[in-house]
């Protein structure tokens, strides 16, 4: 069975929200909008995102990261939003895997957002119907778009290219391979909600240096250096 | 609800998709807009643009809420006669009204004296054309925003390298295998920065950053170097000493491409002391440096021409002429300049520990010495030698205002362009690598005017606005050696101040110092509040009025697309388009978007009509000149010459039959040449066909080494982007800079500064860089400041434009001030509590957030998003007015009294770049009783006529009339 995931390269994920702003444009003239925003322009305003970064720092100065991660659905293989809700609105997919909200049977009683671990959900307060991450399901469906960009939209806006987009269950695909070769993990695995979306850790390259290295033969100092002083007498002209 | 298989976005509504160029920042990525209904539907990065290659930023994709945003001027509006200005009461009126005040009060003003007129513009990407009105129209008091954002990044590396980086250079990200960043956030060339940066991350290259803030790139380096503001330069003196001290330095490119063992005249007594000793030789007339200098033969132990065949030059010693001329090659003087600035000093001045010092010079030297690049590309060098290969050694640099925007940053980043050439990295595969029109001669040769006779009424100004001195007698001053300029740019008191000064135009009109203006036109520029420093007092100034109850500043003109904090201070408000609305060039004349590999320029095309009234201020410019009659703008007969913008961009030659426009793509009758051709009269249609740019390849033998690449040079001359193929040999010392000094001290015939300024020019032109503290901190006590303030942009916003935009403003709805958490507890207040933050200026009050990730001296903020309560469509309780701040405030944009001058600029000594990184700070908790809200606050602005304030509560944006009934929803 295809489960289509996203796999986001921390090592590269400069926080930009490239990915926060463009999912929020695609989306809420899509199939899955509109993404509702509550007093726009007026005193702490608030809407609806599928996406969003979270900064954080580890360590102390002057041993700090600063760590710029990405949230958004995971299409969990057993999604624990499913089964709470009582109308059936929340369901996932058998072609792809992916997780949707069916609007028109949702009533907003936000039991999936308190049965997501991860704070996944958001209800949009205007039309009091929980919205979420659908992957651009009107993309990457469309047969009508080039293939190169039946992608979600954060996918092909991504500056770092972090976001990595494919079946995590074919083996050959670029997010499996990733995974497997780069350490992909997922969040909080204990909950046993199988996140389809993977993560990859930061890596460090790092210069070792030897002291041998420093002086060459062929240090450019030794064309500089002055001759030795030649003055005064030698034993050409004192020795027989 | 509709299954989502069932559903075809592109059957929605009636479908458009148009390509354009995007403006939420300076970038310039090409952009695909999709329009539902004629309403902008989905803005995507153009997959078949060299710039962004179909990626896009976060202010990009926002580009929708900007073009509905309800900040929005619609309709010219003139202060009502009862109004004073800054409260916001205008009256509508038609364009034909606009224009007829314009030429009337500037037809006056240049029949009488041109300099009168001043137009001062923000970050507009249409520099050629507003500096080209500036110059017809005959005023010199032009500039854009570059003396407040980064000129002393330009000028330290064009008056270095030839070339700098963004728009004219950058590294090679591709080959590079070590990779240094300094004092940058993000922004400049942010979406190309970001795809290089993942890239090189990915193929295992190294990235270290020196900042004193880790956030943005920083964040993913794998080392970061926090260091203290202001001091990077001593960090850079101490790194290239270890440099030479080990030999870690390239030295076949150092004899080869720069001045290293080029013989200085070593004799204090002498006038000449400090200038390279030339020797007769015939030279092309205006060539600023022709070959006629000297090295040490080594072997001959003997003075020969440079670049004498089989010559290996001493770049060390002293040795004297024939004539007894003593002399010592620049690397020598280089070396005794560094003597003293030991990895254990610098330590002390920047906070890294002198063995961290060691190490990155030792990273970066034997990076570049044992992991060189050879490309097998031939070439041949101007002194006729073939070479078969293109070396490199892939050690790369990125600079930007965390160097430039300090008082001493031209030194600094002459230090950063010695130590990219001792690694010879120039032009170099892996190292920095150069944008057309770049690399120019050093410096290039647009010059300023010279004096007061340079502007006459009726009649162009003699000289460029904006250009490069290359040595006193350059200078635009008058007999006394005092400014001509409103800006005092190219005077004495800042020699090199090549973007001029915008930081101090409102300031010295309002002052009369040199003289008072009448109209300033101010072009996209938040002056009133983030582009200006000492914002509190400036808005003072702009409402300040003389003895007759006139305004000193008698009128402004307010040209911009939004109800910015300037506008409410505006007699004449004009309406400028949103970027999806109007044409543009980016142009060769200006900054383009030339890659690597050779020159590229782009445009707009509007793919959306523009709003209400609203009118591309290029076509106001092209309508003014025609009004005023303007030679360049208008036909023999006096006749208005260019129908509109687009016309004036197909047709404008910078001289009649030289070829040479504002776009360098499709030129010639049919579209057939490029750079230089005739007029086509199809060429708009030609950039629409092809993504909106052009990109041409340079062959690959022109691609490296241009300073010095004859076949490269002689292309640029063939194709008009360079007057002379002499090469560019890289100044490690700098003769520019001691002819101004030997000028100071009365060594040199011709331009004299006043007497107030010799010692300070004295000090500041030496040719080879050094560490000063920075000036504010000369003057002031550090003891009771004892804290940098610095100020970042975050990836998400631009300038002042994005607390608009109903998206973006829910990533940034204020901001707080960044603290360390030792210098939170020191100071006794704790994350979140409401904190002073005082500098001499100045108080502000805000919110503190404790932070790891800056150096405990340092405190910061993000900027663009603190507001003046009622500006930018928002409303008067916003959070970016109640909770958010302005650092501005605190921040001078004159210095204390001394010496040279009861006033002069806080800026860079040498290029009048806007010190704003200077500021020194004290941070103490607010009372309890205060408000909990940031100081200080302003009236708030009225909403405008014409302006759509939106006052539902909920916005559920769809694209499209067909949103009613698409029938996805129930």
């Amino acid at each position: 069975m295809t489960q289509l995931a996203l796999v986001i390269d921390l090592n590269v994920c400069v926080g930009c929200h490239a990915c926060v702003t463009s999912c929020k444009e695609w989306n809420t003239s899509g199939w899955a909008g509109p993404l509702t925003d509550h007093r726009p322009y007026d005193k702490d305003p608030t809407g609806t995102f599928f996406n969003r970064v979270q900064t954080f720092e580890v360590g102390e100065f002057p041993k700090t990261e600063t760590v710029h991660f990405p949230k958004s659905c995971l299409h969990c293989e057993e999604p624990p939003c499913v089964p709470v809700c009582p109308t059936g609105a929340s369901y996932k997919r058998k072609d792809n895997g992916v997780v949707l909200v069916d609007y028109d049977k949702c009533i907003g009683c936000k039991y999936c957002s308190w049965a997501c671990p991860y704070g996944m959900r958001e209800l949009d307060e205007y039309q009091k119907v929980m919205k979420k991450c659908t992957l651009c399901i009107d993309r990457i469906a469309n047969d009508a778009l080039p293939e190169v960009e039946r992608k979600p939209a954060c996918v092909l806006a991504c500056p770092t290219s972090a976001r990595l987009f494919g079946d995590v269950h074919d083996p050959d695909s670029e997010v499996s391979m990733a995974i497997r070769e780069q350490g992909g993990y997922q969040l909080m695995p204990e909950w046993g909600t199988k996140p389809a979306n993977h993560y990859l850790p930061r890596r460090k390259t790092r210069i070792q240096i030897f002291e041998d290295e420093l002086e060459r033969a062929d240090n450019p100092l030794r064309k500089e250096a002055p001759l030795p002083a030649a003055e005064g007498e030698t034993l050409d002209d004192v020795s027989f | 609800m509709l299954d989502p298989m069932d559903y075809n976005d592109q059957d929605m509504g009636r479908v458009e998709v148009k390509n354009t160029t995007c403006y939420m920042c300076a970038c310039r990525c090409g952009i695909r807009v999709t329009l539902r209904d004629g309403e902008v539907r989905y803005i995507e990065g153009n997959p078949d643009h060299p710039l962004n290659k179909g990626v896009i930023c976060a202010k990009g994709a926002s580009g929708i809420m900007k073009q509905y945003s309800p900040a929005r001027l619609t309709k010219p509006l003139l202060r009502k006669a009862d109004a004073g200005r800054g409260e916001s009461k205008f009256e509508e009126i038609s364009w034909d009204r606009a224009f007829e005040i314009m030429e009337e009060r500037l037809g006056k003003i240049r029949k009488t004296d041109p300099k009168q007129f001043a137009l001062f513009t923000g970050r507009d990407q249409m520099q050629a054309l507003t500096g080209l009105f500036a110059k017809q129209f005959g005023t010199p008091n032009y500039a854009a925003h570059g003396g407040f954002c980064s000129v002393n990044m330009a000028a330290g590396l064009i008056y270095t390298i030839g070339g700098s980086f963004w728009e004219f250079g950058g590294p090679d990200l591709e080959r590079a295998k070590l990779f240094v960043m300094i004092g940058t956030a993000e922004d400049h060339h942010s979406n190309p920065m970001k795809v290089e940066l993942s890239k090189f991350k990915r193929r295992g290259g190294r990235f270290i950053s020196i900042n004193p803030i880790r956030t943005g790139y920083s964040a993913i380096a794998d080392e970061w170097v926090p260091i203290k503001p202001g001091t990077d330069g001593a960090l850079i003196l101490a790194i290239i000493r270890e440099l030479i001290q080990q030999g870690l330095f390239d030295r076949e490119f150092l004899v080869r491409y720069s001045n290293a063992a080029e013989l200085v005249i070593n004799d204090p007594e002498r006038e000449d002391h400090g200038l390279f000793k030339r020797v007769e030789k015939p030279v092309e007339e205006g060539c600023f440096d022709p070959q006629n200098k000297l090295w040490w033969d080594r072997d001959l132990n003997a003075a020969v021409g440079t670049h004498t065949p089989g010559c290996d030059p001493r770049l060390l010693g002293e040795f004297e002429l024939e004539d007894g001329t003593p002399v010592k090659p620049s690397f020598q003087l280089l070396k005794e300049r560094v003597e003293n600035y030991t990895p254990e000093w610098a330590e002390d001045i920047t906070g890294i520990p002198a063995e961290t010092i060691r190490r990155l010079a030792h990273e970066m030297g034997i990076t570049a010495r044992d992991q060189t690049i050879e490309l097998p590309i031939q070439w041949t060098d101007c002194w006729d030698n073939d070479h078969n290969t293109v070396k490199g050694n892939p050690v790369a640099f990125h600079a930007m205002r965390g160097l430039a925007a300090h008082s001493n940053g031209f030194h600094s980043i002459r230090a950063l362009g010695i130590l990219m050439t001792l690694l010879g990295t120039i032009d170099r595969p892996g190292g920095f690598r150069h944008k057309a029109p770049f690399p120019r001669p050093i410096p290039p040769c647009p010059k300023p005017p010279k004096g007061p006779e340079d502007v006459q009424p009726e009649t162009p100004l003699n000289g460029m606005p904006l250009g490069w001195p290359a040595d006193p007698n350059d200078l635009f001053v008058d007999e006394d050696g005092e400014a001509v300029r409103l800006d005092k740019a190219f005077s004495w008191e800042y020699p090199l101040s090549v973007h001029g000064l915008m930081h101090n135009a409102i300031t010295n009109a309002w002052r009369g110092d040199p003289y008072k203006i009448d109209t300033l036109l101010i072009f996209m520029a938040n002056m009133a509040w983030n582009s200006s420093m000492n914002t509190s007092k400036v808005r003072d100034m702009l409402t300040d009025r003389d003895e007759n109850g006139e305004y000193k500043i008698p009128f402004l003109i307010v040209a911009d697309a939004f109800q910015s904090e300037t506008v409410a201070f505006a007699d004449l408000v004009l309406p400028d388009t949103t970027y999806l609305e109007r044409h543009d060039a980016m142009s060769m004349l200006d900054r383009p978007i030339s890659e690597y590999d050779g020159p590229v320029d782009s445009v707009r095309i509007p793919v959306v009509p523009p709003r209400g009234e609203c009118k591309p201020f290029q076509e106001v410019l092209i309508e003014m000149g025609g009004r005023l009659k303007l030679p360049a703008f208008v036909d023999e007969e006096g006749k208005r010459k260019f129908r509109d913008y687009p016309d004036f961009v197909v047709n404008f030659e910078t001289s009649p039959g030289s070829g040479i426009g504002f776009l360098a793509g499709w030129r010639g009758k049919g579209g057939e040449k490029f750079l230089k051709g005739e007029p086509n009269p199809r060429q708009w249609e030609m950039y629409a066909q092809n993504n909106c740019v052009f990109h041409y390849k340079l062959p690959r033998s022109y691609q490296y080494m241009r300073n010095w690449n004859k076949g490269y040079l002689e292309w640029a001359r063939a194709h008009a982007m360079t007057r002379y193929a002499e090469p560019i040999t890289v100044h490690l010392y700098s003769e520019v800079l001691q002819k101004f000094r030997l000028a100071a001290q009365g060594k040199r015939p011709g331009k004299q500064p006043p007497e107030r300024l010799r010692k300070r020019v004295e000090m500041y032109f030496d040719p080879l860089p050094f560490y000063h503290e920075t000036l504010e901190s000369r003057l002031i006590d550090t003891h009771a400041y004892p804290l940098n303030a610095l100020t970042q942009r975050p990836m998400a916003m631009y300038h002042s434009w994005d607390s608009q935009n109903a998206w973006l403003r829910q990533i940034h709805t204020h901001n707080y001030l960044f603290v360390n958490p030792r210098l939170g507890k020191a100071n006794g207040f704790h994350d979140g509590d409401w904190i002073w933050v005082e500098s001499p200026h100045g108080k502000v009050r805000c919110m503190a957030r404790f932070s790891n990730a800056v150096e405990p001296g340092t405190v910061w903020t993000w900027n663009a998003i603190g507001k003046a309560a009622g500006a930018w469509g928002l409303t008067p309780k916003a959070n970016e007015s109640q909770k958010g701040f302005l650092l501005n405030h605190l921040i001078s944009e004159e210095l204390p009294a001394c010496e040279a001058g009861e006033h002069m600029s806080n800026s860079d000594p040498v290029t009048g770049q806007a010190a704003w990184f200077d500021v020194r700070v004290k941070v103490y908790k607010a009372g309890a009783n205060e408000p909990e809200m940031t100081s200080p606050q302003f009236a708030p602005q009225r909403g405008l006529p014409g302006q759509q304030l939106r006052k539902g509560r909920w916005q559920a944006f769809f694209a499209g009339v067909f949103r009613k009934k698409a029938g996805i929803s129930k």
